[in-house]
């Protein structure tokens, strides 16, 4: 897994490259909570090229959605693969997240 | 004919098995014919059995965990999953809470994985076996065409 981090307006983008599983998924937590805390709490996860999600990764996007809306922020989800939503579906998390098809519009949202 | 096919691997108990046990998961599971959509879902049912092993079975031990894969009956796989850490009850890990996105708040955010492996394979039993440890069998029946 890779993870890249950039800055559009007052809105970080974090692109997440390649598997989020339970050896991963710890790294992601710590990168997404460290942000959210350095007041970076308007975050938009890019996931077109994140080719796995296990429940691991579900756990992260929870807790970092939770965090980032105790300060006053929010995590919403852009480009993401057929695969991550259909684990997002199964888990029946679709609801809970602001989902955009790109990342231009997932700025414009905030 | 189909030949019987089966696959073994055995890796080190720790969460950074997991992406070697999905390559060989993938592999079992193209070599059986099933589709790129049951390809992923035992990939998941397998990553997320395996994580459950590393994440307790083996929280304050070290040990292995044995895989193998075979083609029971033609385009059906059948993964058993063996351990040798402490007895897992699956009785024990509560259902997912289905969520009102208004009460993210208080979500709970596990039993997630044991759910997924029961809604992806057609078939899931544990069972201890006594000096042997947890025998974990999933199995994916290939989907005939409607």
């Amino acid at each position: 897994m890779n993870i890249e981090t950039r800055q559009l307006k007052h809105v970080t983008v974090v692109t997440v490259v390649g598997r989020v599983d339970s050896a991963t998924a710890p790294e992601l937590e710590k990168k997404l909570h460290d942000l959210i805390e350095a007041d970076s709490s308007q975050l938009i996860l890019d996931l077109k090229d994140t080719e796995y999600m296990s429940s691991a990764g579900l756990r992260v996007l929870v807790s970092s959605l939770k965090l980032a809306k105790k300060k006053g922020g929010d995590l919403r989800l852009a480009q993401i693969s057929t695969r991550v939503h259909e684990v997002l579906d199964l888990a029946g998390l679709t609801p809970v997240f602001h989902i955009h098809p790109d990342v231009v519009e997932a700025v414009g949202s905030f | 004919m189909m030949v019987r096919e089966e696959r073994h691997l055995t890796v080190p108990g720790r969460f950074e098995s997991l992406a070697r046990i999905s390559e060989f998961v993938i592999a079992a599971a193209r070599s059986a014919g099933l589709d790129a959509d049951d390809v992923f879902h035992v990939e998941m049912a397998v990553d997320e059995a395996c994580s459950n092993v590393i994440e307790h079975a083996y929280e304050d031990r070290q040990g292995e965990i044995e895989l193998t894969c075979s083609t029971a009956e033609p385009g059906n796989l059948e993964i058993v999953i063996l351990d040798h850490g402490r007895p897992f009850d699956p009785t024990s890990v509560p259902q997912p809470a289905f969520i009102d996105p208004s009460q993210i708040d208080v979500m709970q955010e596990g039993g997630l994985g044991l759910y997924f492996m029961r809604k992806l394979m057609d078939d899931v039993h544990f069972e201890f076996v006594p000096n042997q440890g947890n025998k974990l069998t999933m199995l994916k029946r290939r989907h005939l065409a409607q």
